[in-house]
């Protein structure tokens, strides 16, 4: 497909909404923002004019989006079109991959947090992140929960055994492991140690849940556990989810963004995304054309 | 026929032979040493021979060949064979072994009565009991009176041995070592500029020290009086009589009136006492504890200094350092160092550790002792650092390795969390590369074990007269001389004035060095699958 017909969705007023407001910040003010931001309530999350390059390969173009405060967000589009980079953008996990350089900012409840300023690990601390392929550490299943509590330098054993507990309950992985705790994480199921790695997650209390391609490596009964977990976190966390699975972000999500070749190309509620998507190459997509 | 080349059968034999080859090559080595290393204490018979000539042998058969001629081959039609006897009594003999043609032999018996006797001195009497005396009176006769009396007054005199060696080696070792320690004290106040109180007060301590000694003299004069009070005098089957003190019998027995239920307790008595026991005799005779305790403080040393380094080493490698050519430089470097010669290793050592560090610290710290060297000689710390730097290699790949094989997922959920980078190495990364870890440890052992070269010129010795562990303060004495069972091995069997008698020690030792090398590699086996279990039971 030409990406010369991708055109982002336009809207006049707002365009000149934005540009007004990039006018007031004077670091922006030779940006323009190329569409209309999608307006969501309550936003925590706020990504200016992010441009992110590997090397000389540019994988995120002129992003421009909001994240809900304590709703799911889906991130969906073909592979490689930068769901995971941009996902990776609010943590800063890019920040490990050498030559990647970012470009724009990304507020987190009105912060920069591409700042020198920011203290990285108190960011992570605040944004968890559940990864594709599941990564419980080699320890055991209480170890795994309790460290980033440990790692924050919380070392009083009541304490840490409440955490655990809770978060394994957050988790409903509770009742499945509570005579096990002291087993290998390694010896659980996939399905369980993708729970246990959202339990080891929530463990630290974080505003936000970065979920990428959660249940792919899972299979049915596990994925089905794992969004009705996601569908109980949302109240308390505001969730964003990278899936390949266009009907797991209609089951899970509020809020879906189509992402192609690095570019936001839809962003809406998951209810228009996929019934009456705005855009023909979101149309395509969703209904199976390409992808 | 390219059918049969390409469905890979042939090539499946080829693996298979050449497996069976190396199993065969170290089954044979185990074999071969083994054989000749635990007969060696197994009681064998007494022959006595007769000859053609009217005299008698008696000993050990220890070997049996046919002689060649000079071209290399059978002279005679008829092929002929001599036999070799270990006949002791070597201050009667001169020699140990004698070797017998069998066409002079008239008779072969095994005397019931004919006794074997382990000795202080002299290596072993071959013979038989005439009379023990006591002050000059005889207490007992012949063969079968005196053998209860024999038996029962050995353990009296090993006791009173190990008396006189705790005396020697122990008290009066340590009144020495008081007295030298003051005198060193003298020298270093006289360094300074001599306070005169000072030095009267070190010499009075000294003369203090010195009454203690004299006591301690007359306690061992005492003893030694009742170690030879008794006498045993023998009869070699040629007739010879030999007096010799009761206490400089360690061990007697007749093997040709034994069971085999004696003969394997002995047996026992026997392997416990080559393991726990000093050198006797040159190292040709008694145990080899020394060597033993030598080899495995030297081990547990270089692996304490070993570990943390490579590991370290490996950290900053593979985790920190910019990968790039440098790095590349730096890691082929790394491994060339494993493939250098040892004794290179050990010269360096030499220069380095010995004559530079070495000679350093003794000015700074052991001025008073000069020129006399405490640190700037060999020594087993000197020696076991070196055999450090010689295994570093091993551990640093083996470690890299590791963390290699630790995934980026992982580091990933670990950093996430909000840990920092070292958080991250030191709480997950570490443990989880730690089984590899630990196998480049066993690799490290295993070749430091075994290394003689670097050794001969960086501490160890033909024989200790201490050990590097004792009561004395400061308890652990990095700087002294040791013993080491490889060495041990070139030493009995190649250096030793009787080294026909040595032969059957130079198996024992080295299957010895073997089971050590097993015991240590067992050890960090077993942790290391230990610490598997620990972190990989997967079941995915």
């Amino acid at each position: 497909m030409d990406t010369q017909n991708v055109k982002p969705i336009r809207d006049i007023e707002m365009e000149k909404k934005i540009e007004s407001n990039i006018a007031e910040n004077q670091n922006m003010d030779t940006q323009k923002a190329p569409y209309a931001k999608f307006e969501v309530p309550d936003p925590v999350v706020e990504v200016n004019d992010l441009n992110l390059y590997y090397g000389s390969k540019q994988a995120l173009k002129d992003i421009y989006m909001d994240i809900p405060k304590h709703k799911a967000t889906a991130f969906i589009g073909p592979s490689g079109c930068g769901k995971s980079t941009l996902l990776r953008c609010f943590n800063r996990l890019n920040d490990l991959v050498d030559s990647a350089k970012v470009e724009g900012e990304v507020l987190i409840e009105g912060e920069d947090i591409y700042d020198p300023s920011i203290d990285i690990t108190e960011l992570r601390k605040r944004v968890g992140m559940v990864f594709q392929k599941s990564n419980p550490f080699p320890k055991s299943i209480y170890e795994n929960v309790a460290y980033g509590a440990k790692i924050a330098g919380e070392n009083r054993k009541s304490v840490l055994d409440e955490i655990v507990e809770k978060s394994l309950k957050g988790a409903a992985l509770w009742d499945e492991v509570s005579d096990r705790l002291n087993e290998s994480a390694l010896g659980m199921s996939g399905g369980q140690m993708q729970r246990l790695c959202i339990a080891r997650a929530i463990a630290v209390e974080p505003d936000m849940l970065l979920m990428d391609e959660p249940c792919s490596a899972l299979d049915p009964i596990a994925t089905g556990k794992i969004e009705d977990l996601i569908t109980q976190l949302k109240e308390n966390y505001t969730i964003i989810i990278v899936t390949h699975n266009m009907q797991q972000a209609s089951r899970v999500s509020d809020y879906t963004a189509f992402m192609y070749l690095g570019e936001l190309i839809e962003y809406d509620e998951t209810e228009k995304i996929f019934l009456n998507p705005s855009n023909k190459q979101t149309e395509d997509y969703v209904s199976g054309k390409f992808g | 026929m390219n059918k049969f080349w390409k469905n890979g059968d042939p090539f499946v034999w080829l693996t298979g032979v050449a497996l069976m080859f190396s199993l065969l090559m170290i089954a044979g080595l185990l074999w071969l040493i083994m054989a000749k290393g635990l007969g060696f204490f197994w009681p064998t018979g007494v022959t006595e021979i007769e000859l053609q000539n009217g005299t008698k042998v008696m000993g050990e058969i220890t070997s049996r060949e046919q002689i060649r001629g000079i071209s290399g081959k059978s002279d005679t039609k008829e092929a002929k064979y001599r036999t070799q006897l270990k006949i002791g009594n070597r201050d009667l003999y001169g020699l140990d072994f004698r070797w017998i043609d069998d066409d002079q032999i008239v008779s072969e018996t095994e005397p019931k009565y004919a006794v074997v006797m382990e000795r202080r001195e002299w290596g072993n009497f071959y013979g038989f009991i005439k009379e023990i005396t006591e002050d000059g009176t005889v207490v007992c006769q012949g063969n079968e009176e005196c053998w209860s009396k024999l038996e029962q007054d050995i353990p009296i005199y090993a006791a009173i041995f190990k008396e006189i060696r705790k005396i020697e080696k122990g008290d009066i070792g340590g009144i020495n070592r008081e007295i030298e320690n003051y005198r060193l004290k003298i020298r270093g106040v006289e360094l300074k500029g001599g306070d005169q109180t000072q030095i009267k007060q070190y010499e009075e301590k000294i003369a203090l020290e010195e009454e203690k000694y004299k006591a301690k003299e007359k306690e061992l004069e005492v003893l030694y009086q009742e170690f030879t009070k008794e006498k045993i005098v023998m009869l070699s089957v040629d007739g010879r009589e030999k007096e010799m003190a009761l206490g400089n019998v360690v061990l007697a027995f007749r093997p040709n009136a034994m069971s085999w239920l004696q003969k394997a307790g002995l047996y026992l008595h026997r392997v416990w006492g080559f393991v726990s026991d000093e050198p006797r005799e040159a190292n040709t005779e008694g145990g080899v504890f020394p060597a033993i305790f030598g080899t495995i403080m030297m081990v547990l040393i270089m692996s304490i200094v070993v570990l943390p380094f490579g590991v370290l080493a490996a950290l900053y490698l593979s985790e920190y350092a910019k990968q790039g050519t440098m790095v590349r430089i730096v890691r082929i470097c790394v491994n060339n160092l494993a493939g250098v010669p040892s004794i290179v290793f050990g010269v360096f050592a030499v220069g380095f550790f010995i004559y530079g560090i070495g000679a350093s610290i003794d000015s700074f710290f052991f001025a008073e002792s000069l020129p006399n060297p405490t640190f700037g000689t060999g020594g087993i710390l000197w020696a076991s650092l070196t055999l450090a730097l010689l295994t570093v290699p091993v551990v640093i790949v083996a470690t890299e390795e590791g963390l290699a094989a630790v995934s980026k997922e992982i580091r990933h959920g670990s950093l996430a969390l909000g840990a920092t980078k070292f958080e991250t190495t030191w709480k997950i990364v570490i443990p989880s590369a730690m089984p590899a870890i630990l196998t480049g440890l066993i690799l490290a052992i295993a070749r430091a074990t075994g290394e003689v070269a670097p050794l001969m010129i960086t501490g160890v010795v033909k024989l200790a007269p201490q050990l590097p562990v004792d009561g004395y303060f400061p308890y652990v004495h990095l700087e002294r001389k040791f013993m080491h069972l490889g060495f041990h091995i070139y030493d009995v069997g190649f250096q030793s004035p009787n080294v026909e008698a040595a032969k059957p020690m130079v198996f024992t030792t080295a299957l010895l060095l073997i089971l050590i090398v097993i015991v240590l590699n067992l050890a960090a086996i077993v942790i290391r699958n230990r610490l598997k279990k620990k972190y990989t039971t997967s079941a995915v």
